[in-house]
């Protein structure tokens, strides 16, 4: 009769005595592991051609409506598809986020939904508008409603002031910018100081004592990293003679010692990291993200917040992350410019979209640095962002300045 | 006795780290080691923890070379149980060999069960053993009380499959898919 059924005892035994031991991860095969790692790189390829693609089309908008009259209609059709763009990315991002926070703590982060996880953001989305959108009985409610708003709109705005890709070989245009204003600079410095307002009127409007000390914190600590941020960027301004972002960024072309490309970021060393310092202050991120602080503040400014609400309070942060990257990328990072590569010599169908690449692949490793950091680090005392901000980071900028100052003038 | 008062002061910092930057890049240069490391996540349905040996999962009951029941219904398990989990009806056995008794009904709360195993200690024929199994879950109370035709069947349905190394036969494969 069969009786293999039956499981002797020397076979249940496992060859070596362990005690408990989490096993680990058992490793993927070589050819699984290079598998995956090309199937995540065409969906990442594919994200990044839609973006490029995108931002690429807006000469031919330009072009097709814009000599139609219809410059209103041009400009309205190009803000859709930077809206469009703006959305994904900032979606996109927290998923980024969420994996990358995983994998520094050696776990795997959310990669369920979808194609490794791809679709996460879509499930968030929909989570969130579910979500009931609790108002409490004390709160001042027009400026509870609006504070979220008036976050999330600045952030918003300032895309339209920042030039994505290289101006036009021939004619000089700069097409791949919504606004193509010679002070972009200024405006982006004035509307992203605006965000302080949303989360200072949210955190007072709540009627909660946690999001009134998270409003308080976030206005004295924007407000101190506004100077040493807009001070940083005056050595930029200085060197590169001009308040428009494009010209900026083509004075940054060329090469040093026939190498190293003359980015800014190698004579302005002490205003980028002055800058990159701030900018993390100025979003809120965790080195100095003491307004949510949730250990000690519950949630700060967003503790009474709900679904999307609560959704464009925490959009609204990674849009100002992506603004600050780009910005650190237009002002320090080259932008566009690939070294050793001259995009205007290139047929304007090639180098166009090789820029815009550029320019976004330099923004998601600046978008990974912010990641990343905010990972490793621990949350700095109140009175050591202050001292910071003022001891070390204004006069660190104040002596570039000066000493930027001396050496355009002396050349 | 006055209460010792210990002072501590905080190290002195060097420039370095006076800077702040230098010890950034070194948590940043940890955090990156960890970001490509292999990561320790058991992903649960596809992958199992495998469980020590000895562990007290779901019983079973087994069978002798024959098929038959093992078990001789002494009611030493019973006797043993802390928990008064297992109920046993005894009968003349049927099988023509040295035993007297079989069980005609043998049935164990498995929620009343604390899994301590007292059984299987108890058990002269090394009829009842405990298994590694411990995803009990069911939808219904009455589920968990199991009669003797599924703890016999325990190995065939859960332990081969999932947690023995060893391939089960063709035949409970079959059984198992069809």
């Amino acid at each position: 009769m069969e009786t293999a059924d039956v499981v002797s005892e020397a076979e249940m035994k496992p060859t070596e005595r362990k005690l408990w031991v989490w096993q680990q991860r058992p490793a993927k095969s070589a050819r699984r592991r290079i598998v995956d790692l090309i199937k995540r790189l065409i969906i990442l390829g594919i994200g990044f051609g839609i973006f490029v693609g995108c931002i690429a089309v807006f000469p031919f908008v330009d072009s097709l409506l814009g000599e139609l009259l219809w410059g209103l209609v041009a400009a309205s059709v190009k803000a859709a598809l930077l809206l469009l763009v703006v959305f994904t990315a900032v979606a996109y991002l927290t998923l980024a986020e969420r994996r990358f926070a995983g994998m520094i703590q050696r776990r795997l982060g959310p990669n369920r939904v979808g194609w490794f996880g791809f679709l996460q953001p879509v499930a968030d989305g929909i989570k969130f508008f579910f979500k009931e959108d609790l108002v409490q009985d004390n709160v001042h409610k027009p400026l509870f409603v609006l504070a979220p708003a008036i976050i999330f709109i600045p952030a918003l705005a300032v895309f339209s002031v920042i030039p994505f890709g290289p101006p036009d070989a021939g004619t000089g245009m700069q097409h791949y910018q919504l606004a193509s204003v010679n002070i972009g600079i200024l405006l982006i410095f004035a509307l992203s100081s605006l965000g302080v307002y949303g989360i200072a009127l949210g955190g007072w409007a709540s009627f909660s004592k946690w999001s009134l000390f998270g409003g308080l914190r976030a206005g004295a600590q924007m407000i101190s990293y506004e100077i040493a941020l807009g001070m940083s960027v005056i050595g930029v301004l200085i060197y590169s003679g001009s308040f428009d972002l494009t010209r900026i960024v083509e004075a940054q072309g060329g090469s040093y010692l026939g190498f190293l490309p003359a980015w800014n970021v190698l004579p302005q060393m002490a205003g980028f990291v002055v800058f990159l310092v701030a900018a993390f202050a100025e979003t809120n991120r965790l080195p100095f993200d003491l307004p949510e602080a949730e250990q000690e503040l519950v949630g700060g400014y967003h503790t009474e917040y709900s679904s999307m609400k609560f959704a464009l309070f925490y959009l609204g942060e990674y849009a100002n992350m992506v603004v600050a990257s780009a910005l650190v990328t237009l002002l320090f990072l080259g932008g566009w410019l690939v070294p050793g590569l001259d995009l205007g010599a290139l047929p304007p169908l090639l180098g166009a979209p090789i820029g815009i690449f550029a320019f976004m692949l330099k923004m998601f490793i600046l978008l990974f640095l912010f990641i990343w950091v905010r990972w490793t680090l621990p949350r700095f005392r109140y009175d050591q962002l202050m001292a910071l901000g003022w001891k070390i980071l204004l006069p660190t900028a104040l002596g570039n300045v000066i000493l930027t100052a001396i050496f355009v003038a002396l050349l | 006795m006055a209460i010792g008062v210990k002072k501590l002061t905080n190290p002195k910092m060097n420039f370095l780290e006076k800077l702040y930057l230098w010890p950034i890049f070194k948590g940043l240069w940890v955090t990156l080691r960890y970001f490509f490391a292999r990561k320790i996540t058991v992903q649960y349905p596809e992958e199992r923890v495998p469980v020590r040996w000895g562990y007290r999962g779901l019983h079973r009951l087994n069978k002798d070379y024959r098929g038959n029941v093992k078990c001789v219904a002494c009611f030493m398990c019973a006797t043993a149980c802390p928990s008064e989990c297992i109920e046993i009806e005894a009968g003349a056995a049927p099988f023509g060999d040295y035993r007297e008794k079989y069980p005609v009904k043998f049935q164990i709360d498995e929620l009343e069960c604390i899994f301590c195993g007292m059984c299987e200690e108890a058990c002269p024929e090394a009829a009842i053993q405990l298994t590694p199994v411990y995803e009990l879950s069911e939808h219904k109370r009455a589920s968990f009380i199991l009669q003797k035709e599924d703890l016999l069947s325990v190995h065939e349905y859960w332990i081969l499959p999932r947690y023995s190394k060893v391939r089960p036969p063709r035949r409970t494969m079959e059984r198992l898919e069809g």
